[in-house]
C-alpha cells in the first residue's frame, strides 16, 4: 500500500528560485544554472513512492541532494515546486497549523549529529515530541520510558545526553522518535556519525524494531553497505536527480546507468568484508593441557590427518598459539623427551578479530605461511583465513560472484546479514 | 574648492533647536516615562534604608553562600562591614537601589530586543549601530539632554547608566541566541515545535548561561557609570567622589572609588557564580 508519493519535486536555493525554475525547463544543467545565476539546484524532478512498512534508502554522495529531499518530506524546506502526499493528503498545501500537526503526529526524525537537548536528561530528550503535543507529564514519562526501553537504554533515564556514548546518544535520538508513535521515521543519516561496529548494531536494532512494530522508514544513507544492509527498497540519487527506484536485487542486477554502476564499482571488497564473513573452521585444533595436547600426540595426529599446522585452543576454545609439524619436532628433539607444546608455538602467530575487514588481513594472510586464526571479541576461535579463501573471496567479490552462495557454507558466520555483491 | 574655512552644515544648532522643541513640546511624555523608573526606584531606595544594616549584610552572605560558597561570604560580609565603618552605608545602600533598578529596566528592555535581534538578521543589522553609537557617545553628550528632559537627581542618573549599560545585555542575548545549534532548531521544529516553543524550550534554556554573562556585564557598567551620574545630582557613592574632585579632597575621593570597587566586586563575583552553577547544570 502506497504512503508516501513524491511527484516531480524540486528546490533550487537563492534568491530567485523561479528564474532557476525556468532555467531547468530550458533544459539547463545544475552546473550551467549554478555559472549563469548563482542559484543551487538541490533536487530536481524528484518522483517515487513509499509503500507502507518498508525501509526506503535514499542513497547518494554527499551534494546529491539526499538530505534535501528527506527534509522537503515534512517541510523543514520548503520545495520549489512539485507535490509530497502522505495518505493521499499534500503536505505543501498545509496550513502552519496542519504542518505542525502532521509533524507532531504523523513523522519523526533521527539526525546524523543525534540533535540532542544537552539542556535535558535521557528522559526529558525522549519525552521531548509529547512534551511539545501538550501531554501531561507522567503520561509523556511513561511513553518514553516505553521507548527508551526499546532501544535498550533502560536505567540511563537521568542521564544527561554528554554522559553517553555516541551510539547510546543515538539511541536516545531514536527513542525520541519512537515516543510519538510515528507512522514514518525520517532518518536522516542516522547511524553514519558511529563507527562501524556499532552502526551494525544499531542497523540491526533498527531492523529488530521494525520486525516488531512495522513502521513506514525514510532512511538517508551514502554507504553502500547500509543500503543495502537494511534497505527494502533503494533510491539512488545523483546531482538532485533520482536515478534509480528499486529492491537491492533489482538495482544490483540492473544498473540503470553508469553512475549506479560506478557507484557499485567503486566499494572495496575487501574493506566491507570481514575476516569472520570468510572464516572457516577446517583446520586441526587441539585442547592444550589435555593428553592428547601434548607435542608428540599432536605430531602424531598432523601426520596421520596429513596436515602442516594445528590451533592450540584451552578448555573453553580460546586461541593460544599455532604449531607446525617442524616447529613440533624441533620441540621434541631439544626437549628430551620432557617438552610441552607450548615450546613449539610458532613465534609470531598472531589472531585477527573477526569484525577486522580483509583489509586489515591482508598483511597478515600475506606473510605467513598457516591460514591466520580469526577469533572473536571474546578471543574464541572462530576458524581460519587461507591465503586461497582469501584470494578466491576477491576475486568472487570483482567478478560479480553471489557473495551470498558462499555464506550458506558456513551458517553460523554473520555474512548471512552481508551484502550481495555483483 | 574645499576649503573647510566655515562651517556649511550646522548641525549643531539643528540639535539644539530639536532638544528645545522636544522640552518644550513634549516634556510630559518624558515625565511619564520616569514614572515607572522612579517608583521602582525609591521603593528599593527606602526598602534598603530602612532595614537594619546586619539583614543586608546576612542576605548578602546568605547569598553569596548560595551561589558560591564560604569563601564568596566572607568576602562580602567583610566588605559590608568595611564600607559601613567607613561612613559610607547610606550612600552604598542608594548606589545599590540605582544600580538594581537600571538592571531590572534593562532586562526589562534588553532581554526582548536581544531575543528579537538573535532571530531576525534584518532585525539585529538595523540594531546594531543604534547599539554602538549607545556604547561610545561619551556620556557628557547625553547628560545634559537628560537632565533637560527629566531634571536633575537619582531618576536622571539611573536613566542614564540605562543607556550606557544595556547594550552589553541586547548583544549577549542576541549572541546566546544565535549560538543555539541550528540543528537543535531543525530537530524541535521537526517534532511540531511552534516558533514560541523553539524559543521557550530550545532557544533560551541554550542562550541562558550567554545572557547571564550580559547581565553580570550591564551590572558592572551600571556601577561604572556612579560617578557620571553623580555629575547630574544622583546621590549614592559618586556623591562624595564627585565632592572630593571639585574640593581635592584627595581621602574622600578614594574612600568612596574603594566602597564602589567593593560592591563592584561583590555583584560581580555573586552574578558570575549563578551564569557558572546554571551552565554546570545544563552541561553536566
Amino acid at each position: 500500500m502506497e504512503k508516501i508519493a513524491i511527484k516531480n519535486l524540486f528546490k533550487v536555493f537563492g534568491s530567485n528560485p523561479e528564474k532557476g525554475m525556468e532555467l531547468l525547463r530550458e533544459g539547463k544543467s545544475k552546473n550551467e544554472i549554478y555559472e549563469q545565476t548563482g542559484l543551487t539546484v538541490g533536487v530536481q524532478g524528484a518522483s517515487f513512492t513509499v509503500n507502507k512498512g518498508e525501509i526506503f534508502v535514499v542513497m547518494g554522495l554527499s551534494g546529491s541532494g539526499k538530505s534535501t529531499l528527506v527534509r522537503m518530506l515534512n517541510r523543514l524546506i520548503e520545495p520549489t515546486s512539485g507535490e509530497v502526499l502522505v495518505d493521499g493528503a499534500d503536505v505543501l498545501k498545509m496550513s502552519k497549523s496542519e504542518l505542525v500537526k502532521f509533524r507532531r503526529s504523523k513523522t519523526s526524525m533521527v539526525f546524523q549529529s543525534f540533535a540532542l537537548m544537552p539542556h535535558q536528561n535521557v528522559l526529558e530528550n525522549a519525552a521531548f515530541g509529547l512534551e511539545l503535543d501538550g501531554m501531561e507529564r507522567p503520561d509523556r514519562e511513561a511513553r518514553a520510558m516505553d521507548a527508551l526501553k526499546q532501544v535498550g537504554l533502560e536505567g540511563w533515564e537521568n542521564a544527561y545526553p554528554d554522559e553517553l556514548s555516541g551510539g547510546m546518544q543515538q539511541r536516545v535520538g531514536l527513542a525520541r522518535g519512537l515516543a510519538v508513535d510515528p507512522d514514518i521515521l525520517l532518518m536522516d543519516e542516522a547511524f553514519s556519525a558511529l563507527d562501524p561496529l556499532i552502526r551494525t548494531e544499531m542497523q540491526d536494532e533498527l531492523l529488530k524494531l521494525q520486525d516488531r512494530h512495522e513502521r513506514t522508514i525514510i532512511f538517508i544513507s551514502h554507504d553502500l553497505d547500509e543500503a543495502l544492509r537494511i534497505g527494502d527498497r533503494i533510491a539512488i540519487m545523483e546531482g538532485g536527480r533520482v536515478v534509480q527506484v528499486g529492491s537491492p536485487e533489482e538495482i544490483l542486477q540492473n544498473p540503470a546507468d553508469d553512475y549506479v554502476r560506478a557507484f557499485f564499482r567503486g566499494v572495496d571488497p575487501t574493506g566491507v568484508i570481514s575476516a569472520g564473513d570468510i572464516v572457516r573452521d577446517t583446520q586441526p585444533t587441539v585442547i592444550w593441557h589435555t593428553k592428547q595436547g601434548g607435542p608428540r600426540a599432536t605430531l602424531e595426529m598432523l601426520n596421520n590427518r596429513d596436515r602442516e599446522f594445528a590451533y592450540v585452543l584451552d578448555s573453553e576454545r580460546r586461541f593460544n598459539g599455532v604449531v607446525s609439524v617442524d616447529s613440533l619436532r624441533d620441540a621434541i628433539d631439544k626437549g628430551n623427551g620432557k617438552s610441552k607444546l607450548e615450546h613449539a608455538f610458532l613465534s609470531d602467530a598472531i589472531s585477527v578479530l573477526e569484525s577486522e575487514s580483509l583489509q586489515d588481513i591482508l598483511p597478515q594472510v600475506a606473510s605467513h605461511a598457516w591460514p591466520i586464526p580469526v577469533v572473536d571479541a571474546q578471543n574464541v576461535y572462530r576458524g581460519v583465513v587461507s591465503k586461497n579463501r582469501f584470494l578466491r573471496t576477491l576475486y568472487r567479490a570483482e567478478n560479480g560472484a553471489h557473495f551470498e552462495q558462499q555464506a550458506v557454507e558456513h551458517p553460523t558466520s554473520k555474512c548471512l546479514k552481508s551484502p550481495a555483491f555483483h | 574648492m574645499l576649503s573647510f574655512e566655515e562651517k556649511v552644515i550646522p548641525l549643531d544648532t539643528w540639535i539644539t533647536g530639536f532638544i528645545d522643541w522636544l522640552v518644550e513640546g513634549y516634556r510630559w511624555f518624558f515625565q511619564a516615562l520616569k514614572w515607572p523608573v522612579e517608583y521602582t526606584l525609591s521603593g528599593v531606595e527606602q526598602g534598603l534604608l530602612a532595614v537594619p544594616p546586619l539583614l543586608v549584610i546576612s542576605i548578602f552572605a546568605f547569598l553569596a553562600w548560595r551561589v558560591s560558597g564560604f569563601k564568596l561570604a566572607g568576602f562580602s560580609v567583610f566588605s559590608l562591614v568595611l564600607i559601613g565603618l567607613l561612613g559610607f552605608w547610606p550612600e552604598t545602600m542608594i548606589t545599590l537601589a540605582m544600580v538594581f533598578s537600571s538592571v531590572v529596566f534593562c532586562a526589562v528592555v534588553g532581554v526582548p530586543l536581544g531575543i528579537w535581534a538573535g532571530r531576525s538578521d534584518r532585525f539585529d543589522k538595523l540594531l546594531r549601530p543604534v547599539l554602538d553609537a549607545m556604547q561610545t557617545t561619551p556620556a557628557f553628550v547625553y547628560l545634559v539632554p537628560i537632565v533637560m528632559l527629566f531634571s536633575i537627581g537619582n531618576v536622571a542618573g539611573v536613566l542614564a547608566t540605562i543607556v550606557f549599560a544595556l547594550p552589553p545585555l541586547i548583544r549577549l542575548t542576541s549572541l546566546g541566541i544565535r549560538q543555539v545549534h541550528p540543528e537543535l532548531v531543525e530537530a524541535a521544529l521537526a517534532f511540531g515545535a511552534t516558533g514560541w516553543q523553539v524559543l521557550l524550550k530550545v532557544q533560551i534554556p541554550l542562550a541562558l548561561p550567554t545572557i547571564m554573562a550580559g547581565l553580570n556585564q550591564t551590572i558592572m557598567m551600571a556601577l561604572s557609570m556612579v560617578v557620571i551620574a553623580a555629575l547630574i545630582g544622583a546621590g549614592g557613592l559618586g556623591a562624595p567622589v564627585v565632592l572630593g574632585l571639585n574640593t581635592l579632597d584627595i581621602g574622600l575621593a578614594t574612600v568612596g572609588g574603594l566602597a564602589i570597587v567593593l560592591l563592584a566586586i561583590i555583584l560581580d563575583r555573586i552574578t558570575q557564580s549563578m551564569g557558572i552553577n546554571r551552565t554546570k547544570e545544563n552541561n553536566r
